[in-house]
């Protein structure tokens, strides 16, 4: 069976204006959406305490929220987690309490009046916790970038470099837009999702260059332009690159499905990554690289001229 | 032809046979146990109680399913939960408090697994429910006590040398002595080098002041030494849980990670953590009128009967006074060491009000015993009872006597646990129920064998022959990656699942990149043979650079991430490790098996 049997090279590179047109408007959004709606961070950056709560029947969440409410504990979010019977509810940081009599005096407020209910989860994270997660997931994701630029520089060049890494952050500013414009909450897992889609991104980026670097050693392709030389490498990997996606695509689904609230927001930031992933380093990366004035001489190295000398 | 040297495949055979053997735990589960730890090293866990413990479960009627000592612990199959919770009671009975008795699950795996190391993989909280505190330990604190104590030092021995002296001030990390004259200040530095050289002295000859800084060796010394008494005295406490496998280690330079699986009350966890034991000294009355009076039910008013705990579990009975001479907030530190004879000996470092009373009380009491009583909860248990032989000025004092370096060591540890070097806050808590931690092991299940089947399938369909290869070699994948976490015992966490199913739909783009370029070797025109060595010849290259790239972003995880991340982080990176060995060198030996044979291949299936 075969999906893929593109006769003659697609001229990729001729939209390139528009395909990055396109992308630099998703990434003005995504950067748009960041600012003005902002992350939703979970308790793990925020610090403050989340409890996961199981009622036996539906829970009523009014109720719920008025029960809360009475116990004076500051801001607090309730909602209801996946099914109907399981609760969400969050607490933020209060100075003179600990975590426990926190947690204790919900359970008792819930409680109170026969309602069986059996804490499923308790998370307390303190304010200095927080800020050193910030600090480490920045570091993370700057020490991954250079990592994989240095890496790719001294492999290929360091156009590929450059054009890799612009490719790849395109990808995880639109993913964090998506979690800031659906003010879906971000946690540290998702953060570990969005750290995975940085070298999962790049991983696609690399097949294509590396086609590109083959077509230009090729005896074959010497009378071809540029253009025509990552046109057809594109449309080479074309079939690898969907089939692969796929697959990784239905594993994330999966995961998506079957894996529980917990499980969820990693998923997601998977699924839009993989996406992007695919769009950004065929249509992104590999205009960037033709526009850096990537050329044959870059990739092939001279030979070198033998030094004869009498002394 | 596609032949692989015979080693190829002794390398493939060998790495299987040892995934077969360290993933069988995984399937084997688990089984109700009791386990019988000691809490202090001079009551070893050994044959004795071992035959105490058979003793015991047979008066009671219950039949283990196996019993073996291992690390200095007992450890007790049942066949299932009732009977482990009876056989509990029962051996709890018999071998009384000196020792830990908690319930705990053990792998069912035959013995010749266990005998090779081959264990189930380690899961984390959140697959197994329990409690997980990040405890900060106050720096500041610490440091603080530490200058108190030194001003308290360096007040007595001026005092002791008659050096006159203005005061002795403590600000921030330094300490100011002022004094009169050149004299003095001389007196002073000769005083302070000689009795506490750690101290970086400055001495102004025109204010005449002394100014005393704590070396920046001193200050990560004491720093360190502090996290390691609060170590120390978490350990004591979580011993009272009965907590079967408890977590308690240093996590950066001031914070404690505290993990108790299987606990789900917090609440009391959280109450014993933080509690606040006490030490106190008394004396103890030898009069043998009165301790017989006392023995026979009637206790003098003022007195109290307490047991003293032998060393082979048994306890004497002292009559002690109800006095409270001093107690654990005056001692400062407690080290096991040895006596100027050789002899094992525990040396108590007092404060100064502490070494003033203490001073007192044994100029008063020569030739008496005095009792030092741990507090916990209510309860109170003589640590030690020694003579004074004489007055001990100065606030340093040695216990020696009839003890072993063992219980030298067992008595320091617990006139520390009486005291917290510094103050410690909970930072970070996270409590998984049993239910949800049972949950998240089969929604992470179900999610990678959903994945993983649909898959395969659409390999097999796609790429036909070379489908099922792949299939096979993502099995293989996933068998060794498996076997890898089982055998080193890294966490598996709910993240970590997550990174096992990924690797697998990541690492299947190996077996994508090796058939399409086998695919377009066929389309253009090379013999099968060929097609198959440059198919993999040139997806070798890219799948390097893919993978190391991956890689790359994977260790950055590992270093800087912190929690959920770091378990997601860790399988993920031994992920891309097994994927580029089963990707490669697996399907393509599956291939030349295979196809290596034909001599006339007229075709491929791909």
């Amino acid at each position: 069976m075969e999906f893929f049997r593109i006769k003659r090279d697609i001229p990729f590179m001729s939209y390139g204006r528009l395909t990055t047109a396109i992308s630099l408007v998703t990434f003005l959004l995504a950067v748009f959406f960041l600012i003005t709606r902002g992350l939703n961070f979970s308790v793990e950056f925020t610090g403050g305490t989340v409890m996961e709560v199981q009622y036996q029947q539906a829970a009523n969440l009014a109720d719920i929220r008025s029960r809360v409410d009475t116990l004076k504990l500051g801001e607090s979010t309730i909602q209801s987690l996946g099914t109907s019977r399981d609760v969400m509810i969050r607490l933020p940081n209060l100075h003179n309490k600990s975590s426990a009599e926190l947690s204790n005096e919900v359970l008792a407020g819930l409680s109170a009046g026969g309602q069986h209910v059996e804490v499923r989860k308790v998370d307390f994270v303190g304010p200095q916790v927080g800020e050193e997660l910030v600090q480490h997931g920045l570091t993370a994701i700057s020490l991954v970038c250079v990592g994989i630029m240095l890496y790719l520089a001294l492999r290929f060049e360091w156009r590929f470099a450059v054009s890799a890494i612009i490719a790849n952050m395109h990808d995880v500013v639109i993913i964090l837009g998506c979690f800031a414009f659906f003010r879906w909450e971000f946690s540290l897992t998702v953060l570990a999702g969005v750290l995975a889609v940085l070298g999962y991104s790049v991983n696609e980026s690399v097949v294509v260059f590396d086609r590109i670097r083959e077509n230009f050693r090729k005896p074959g392709m010497r009378n071809h332009e540029v253009t025509e030389i990552i046109d057809n490498a594109i449309t080479a990997t074309m079939s690898r690159t969907i089939i692969t996606h796929g697959s990784t695509e239905c594993m994330v689904l999966s995961m998506l499905i079957f894996g529980g609230p917990a499980l969820h927001g990693f998923a997601t930031a998977l699924t839009i990554g993989i996406l992007f992933g695919i769009y950004s380093s065929v249509l992104v990366a590999s205009p960037i690289v033709m526009w850096l004035g990537v050329s044959r001489e870059n990739l092939i190295k001279p030979p070198k001229q033998k030094q004869e000398a009498v002394v | 032809m596609n032949r692989y040297p015979l080693w190829k495949y002794i390398v493939i055979a060998v790495a299987l046979v040892l995934a077969t053997i360290y993933t069988l735990p995984n399937f084997y589960g688990e089984t109700p146990a009791v386990q019988v730890s000691s809490t202090r090293q001079s009551i070893p866990v050994d044959t004795t109680v071992m035959g105490r413990v058979e003793g015991a479960l047979k008066a009671d009627g219950i039949t283990p399913d196996g019993m073996f000592l291992d690390n200095n612990s007992l450890k007790v199959r049942f066949h299932d939960p009732d009977t482990q919770i009876k056989a509990r009671d029962a051996i709890q009975h018999e071998l009384g408090d000196s020792y830990i008795i908690a319930l705990n699950l053990l792998t069912a795996s035959p013995d010749w697994l266990t005998r090779l190391k081959a264990y189930p993989m380690f899961l984390g909280l959140d697959l197994r429910g329990g409690v997980h505190f990040l405890l900060e330990v106050d720096m500041k604190a610490a440091l603080d006590k530490t200058l108190e104590r030194y001003s308290g030092d360096i007040r007595r021995e001026l005092k002791k040398k008659d050096v006159r002296y203005g005061g002795v001030k403590h600000i921030g990390n330094t300490l100011e002595v002022q004094l009169r004259d050149p004299e003095t200040l001389k007196a002073a530095e000769d005083v302070v080098s000689r009795t506490l050289p750690t101290l970086t002295q400055t001495g102004d000859t025109t204010s005449y002041k002394l100014t005393l800084t704590l070396t920046p060796d001193e200050v990560t010394r004491i720093q360190s030494d502090a996290v390691k008494q609060n170590i120390t005295t978490l350990h004591n406490r979580v011993n009272e849980l009965g907590v079967a496998e408890p977590v308690i280690q240093q996590s950066g330079a001031n914070r404690i990670v505290v993990e108790l699986p299987g606990v789900q009350d917090t609440a009391k966890a959280k109450d014993i953590l933080g509690r606040t034991d006490t030490l106190e000294v008394r004396m103890v009355e030898d009069d043998q009128a009165k301790v017989n009076d006392a023995l026979a039910g009637n206790v003098p008013v003022g007195y109290e009967l307490m047991d003293e705990a032998q060393p082979d579990g048994s306890a004497q009975k002292l009559l002690v006074k109800k006095d409270v001479e001093l107690t654990g907030d005056n001692i400062n530190d407690a080290q096991p060491g040895f006596d100027e004879n050789g002899a094992p000996a525990v040396h108590i470092n007092l404060d100064s009000t502490g070494a003033e009373i203490f001073r007192q009380v044994t100029a008063e009491n020569i030739g008496k015993r005095m009792a030092m009583i741990l507090v916990e909860k209510g309860r109170s248990e003589i640590v030690t009872a020694p003579v004074i032989r004489s007055e001990i000025g100065g606030g340093r004092v040695e216990i020696s006597g009839s003890m072993d370096p063992a219980e030298a060591n067992d008595v320091a540890l617990l006139l520390r646990a009486g005291s917290l070097a510094a103050p410690m806050t909970i930072v970070e808590e996270r409590t998984i129920g049993p239910s949800l931690g049972k949950e998240n092991i089969e929604k992470g299940f179900h999610s990678t064998l959903w994945g993983f089947a649909v898959i395969a399938v659409f390999m097999m369909i796609y790429y036909r022959a070379f489908g099922v290869i792949s299939a096979i070699s993502l099995g293989v994948n996933l068998f060794l990656l498996v076997a890898l976490l089982s055998m080193i015992q890294a966490t598996l966490t709910l993240p970590g699942i997550a990174a096992i199913a990924l690797s697998l739909g990541m690492a299947i783009d190996s077996n994508v990149l090796i058939n399409e370029r086998v695919r377009e070797e066929i389309r253009n025109g090379m013999p099968p043979h060929s097609a198959i060595q440059a198919g993999y010849d040139h997806a070798w290259a890219t799948i390097l650079d893919s993978n190391i790239t991956t890689l790359i972003a994977g260790l950055a995880l590992l270093i800087f991430g912190s929690g959920p991340i770091r378990g997601f982080a860790v399988v993920h990176c031994l992920g891309i490790m097994t994927s580029m060995f089963s990707a490669v060198l697996v399907s393509r030996g599956v291939v030349n098996l295979w196809y290596g044979r034909r001599r006339r291949l007229t075709s491929l299936s791909v």
